[in-house]
């Protein structure tokens, strides 16, 4: 097989940034090509720069030997290349169908043909193998399907190129392998797929061949995966040897600190009742949807409550909002950073110091050192990846942008109770692992911290005791000791056969 | 080319277009550049620009005010209808900031606990607030009866007039508020994104009511100023305020889509419009032209807006 997708020394630099260096590389035709590399590496500019999003400021694409010039999404498209992108790009308020057709409806003197609109869907769906009714509105799907319809447009649009930045980020496990055996699908299809993720058991499991980047630059090109190893690549990736990313540590377990009896609101209706010792890492795993967030949410106060208490070392948290939680020392880092994360047009430093600088902010007045101090202590402890923390976080790499907001609640004085809503949700290894080491070093301090996560390895490597929430309700509680893969995954399934075995009967007797 | 167009659209780029402005203007327009018109200028922005230090507030985060003008309009009156009544300047000034900060927390109230658009409510009560200000004074004007009210507008301090030191401190104030203070801050993550900000523990709606609450009082002192300097109460005055308003703001760079404000760019903004109403005076063109000049220059600052963010090449 030849060559098919060709970069040739591919630089594009913004103010104070190289985002990619003199970057060459190419991608046989009907291959899965993984790209890795830590946050801010430039995986997502080079898909920018693929797309005719962003135009490089040298070298040269080729597709299929020929010289791309495209300048705009559009020519790209033209051109048989379609990006995927993290933020779906569907209208939520029209049908699978129309989103599918959408800029050119098939008809005739603008009087749109039913039949064909659904019907050629319809076709394409089953050819793919894709199981969605094309009458629905885009709203009522799960982010699973939105990005099956996503690639299904790749597909109605003949894409000879497709690429996904981070597609998994937000997909369930069982959502994921739907998107894996549609992947392969297309890969025997003959198509050519670029493939972002900072999941090694993904790019393990589904590509042919792998890049990696580093700071911009090329760090290493593999024609044939089956030839590396996973620390290889981490080595590649950051420089260095990480030998165990969980590198859980035992802790002593205190009294009690948070204790949540009778929780529920709108969006949970069941009650849930838990607590967290101090130094206690809490895991909830679940599968999307099993009301993991909407508890941390109820928790939290930024949801009201209908009933329940949350109580903080043994003092009740009233009332229930942000402003409140976080005087009384329960603190939360929220799922969805795009909406609930950062404050857009305001730079890292502000993003950072946003809650903590009460306490050193005297009669409202800021104090611009102490804010710099901080910003600057949490770029370098997050290894935030920027030219200076006056960047607006929206230039910010997807990752970094995750760990400014870490670095807000981290960087929070007189927390007792930590929550955070998918900590590491596309943040590199390396970051990772030294998250982790912040997490046990807070949890050794005496906080309480419950870590929400879908990533099972994740959930299992870091917290000392798991609930596995289903369908709103609690349906296990499992000790660290107790640890097993599979009980925990069978827990998590809403199937209603297997939930009367789970040991979730102390829920049920209430 | 492409320089100028960087220069244009970039940080500084209002200060340069306000610049040649200047420059152009007091070359060509005779009597412009003389210190009679100099003062007279600044004295005609005054309820512009005093009005515009917390309407540059209220548009950072995310919010709208309508009802300014109306406010000004019924603070004014109020202000001289107490004095009269009680013979004490004192007493309808505090009057007129009971009445001014009042409609204003009702605003706040309104949007921030009861989440009515702040369109549809400043709306609302614009047309109420003037409505109020017409059945106090039954439709006429009334005039001031101590002449120390007067004075508020006539003294002068180092051969400025009062007004203009006013205007200025609020300038400074303000500028100060917002850029060295948590409020300040605050108010420009809540433009920048509300809910993430309420995450982050910032009473959001406790900070609208007080935008909005501020935004009344400050109102009420323009509009003293106003009264004081027209020598009486007048229910139609400051018509189209809530306009110039806004206009001199989004034209200082302050985004409508909220979290992005800067007090010097108010200050051009508000010259700019200053200027331009000055120059067709002098000029002699009609009042009715100057209708079709503010729409323009609105609608110029808001191009100009887009032009700034499409430059700036904000990644969404
Ligand atoms: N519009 C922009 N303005 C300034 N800098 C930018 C802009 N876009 C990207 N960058 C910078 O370019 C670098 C590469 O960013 P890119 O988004 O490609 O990283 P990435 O490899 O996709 O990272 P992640 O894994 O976090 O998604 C980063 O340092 C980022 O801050
Ligand atoms: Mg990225």
């Amino acid at each position: 097989m030849q060559d098919f997708l060709d970069f040739k020394a591919i630089s594009k630099g913004y103010p104070g940034v190289q985002a990619l260096a003199d970057v060459s590389f190419s991608v046989k035709k009907g291959a899965v090509h993984g790209l890795m590399g830590e946050n801010g590496a430039g995986k997502s500019t080079l898909i920018r720069v693929l797309s005719g999003d962003q135009s490089a400021d040298t070298g040269e694409i080729r597709i299929d030997g020929h010289l791309q010039h495209y300048r705009s999404v559009r020519d790209a498209f033209e051109a048989g290349v379609i990006v995927i992108h993290q933020e779906l790009q569907l209208v939520p308020e029209l049908t699978v169908a129309e989103n599918l057709w959408l800029g050119r409806f098939p008809g005739k003197a603008g009087v749109i043909d039913r039949t064909r609109l659904v019907g050629v869907v319809k076709e394409k769906l089953a050819d793919i193998g894709i199981d969605i009714d094309p009458t629905v509105k885009v709203a009522a799907l799960s982010i699973g399907e939105r990005q099956m319809v996503e690639i299904a447009k790749a597909v109605m649009a003949d894409a000879r190129v497709i690429a996904l930045d981070e597609p998994t980020s937000s997909l369930s496990s069982r959502e994921s392998e739907i998107l894996f055996t549609l992947i392969d699908r297309l890969r025997a299809q003959g198509k050519v797929i670029l493939y972002v993720s900072h999941r090694l058991d993904e790019i393990f499991r589904l590509c042919d061949s792998l890049t990696v980047l580093r700071d911009g630059k090329l760090a290493a090109h593999h024609p044939e995966i089956a030839k590396v190893t996973r620390d290889q690549i981490i080595a590649e990736m950051v420089g260095r040897e990480i030998s165990n990313i969980w590198g859980f540590r035992p802790r002593e377990r205190g009294a009690i600190r948070l204790e949540v009896k009778d929780l529920s609101g709108r969006k949970l209706r069941t009650p849930i009742s838990f607590n967290v010792r101090q130094g206690e890492i809490l895991g909830f795993f679940g599968l999307i949807g099993a009301g993991r967030s909407e508890m941390a949410r109820l928790v939290y106060g930024a949801d009201s409550r209908a009933q329940g208490t949350v109580t903080v070392d043994g003092a009740t948290v009233t009332p229930d909002s942000p402003p409140q939680s976080i005087r009384s020392g329960i603190v939360l880092c929220p799922e969805d950073r795009k909406f609930d994360g950062i404050v857009q047009g305001r730079n890292i430093e502000e993003n950072m110091a946003i809650s903590s600088r009460r306490h050193f902010s005297p009669f409202g007045l800021l104090q611009p050192k102490k804010e710099a101090e901080l910003a600057e202590r949490f770029i370098a402890k997050l290894r935030v990846r920027t030219p200076s923390r006056k960047q607006d976080i929206i230039n910010l790499s997807g990752g970094n942008q995750q760990k400014v907001i870490l670095g807000r609640w981290l960087s929070e004085q007189g927390v007792k109770v930590l929550i955070i809503d998918e900590p590491t949700r596309g943040i590199d290894v390396g970051a990772k692992s030294e998250i982790y080491e912040i997490l046990y070093e807070l949890a050794g301090q005496g906080m309480a911290i419950i870590v929400i996560s879908s990533e099972l390895p994740e959930v299992m490597g870091i917290t000392d005791r798991i609930m596995v929430m289903c369908e709103g309700r609690v349906a296990a509680d499992i000790e660290r000791a107790d640890f097993d893969e599979r009980r925990i995954l069978a827990a998590a399934l809403p199937d209603v056969s297997n939930a009367s075995e789970l040991p979730n009967q102390q829920v049920q007797s209430r | 080319m492409t320089s100028l167009k960087k220069l244009l659209l970039g940080e500084q780029g209002l200060v340069v277009i306000f610049a040649v402005a200047f420059a152009i203007v007091a070359l060509t327009v005779p009597n412009f550049l003389t210190e009679r018109n100099m003062l007279g200028l600044l004295q005609s922005v005054v309820t512009i620009g005093i009005v515009a230090c917390t309407m540059m507030f209220c548009l950072a985060s995310r919010d709208f005010d309508l009802s300014v003008g109306s406010t000004v309009a019924f603070s004014g009156m109020v202000a001289v209808m107490a004095s009269n009544a009680s013979g004490s300047i004192l007493i309808g000034l505090i009057a007129a900031l009971i009445c001014g900060g009042g409609v204003g927390l009702v605003n706040g109230v309104v949007i921030a606990r009861f989440r009515i658009n702040a369109l549809i409510t400043t709306l609302a009560t614009m047309q109420i607030v003037r409505g109020l200000a017409l059945i106090a004074s039954d439709g006429r004007a009334v005039g001031i009866n101590d002449p120390g009210f007067y004075q508020l507008a006539l003294s002068k301090f180092l051969g400025i007039p009062t007004p203009i030191w006013v205007m200025i401190a609020f300038f400074i104030v303000f500028g100060f508020i917002l850029n060295r203070t948590v409020f300040g801050k605050n108010t420009l993550a809540i433009g920048g994104n509300p809910e993430a900000s309420r995450l982050a523990g910032v009473n959001v709606s406790n900070m609208r009511v007080w935008i909005f609450a501020l935004q009344g009082l400050v109102c009420a002192v323009a509009g003293v100023l106003l009264a004081s300097r027209i020598t009486s109460g007048q229910p139609n005055a400051a018509t189209g305020l809530e306009l110039s308003v806004i206009s001199a703001c989004v034209l200082g760079g302050v985004s409508l889509a909220g979290g992005r404000a800067a007090m010097t760019g108010v200050i051009v903004g508000v010259l700019i419009m200053g200027i331009a109403e000055n120059v067709m005076n002098l000029l002699n063109i009609q009042a009715f032209y100057q209708y079709v000049v503010r729409g323009l220059i609105l609608l110029l600052a808001v191009l100009l807006d887009n032009l700034r963010s499409a430059a700036a090449g904000r990644r969404t």
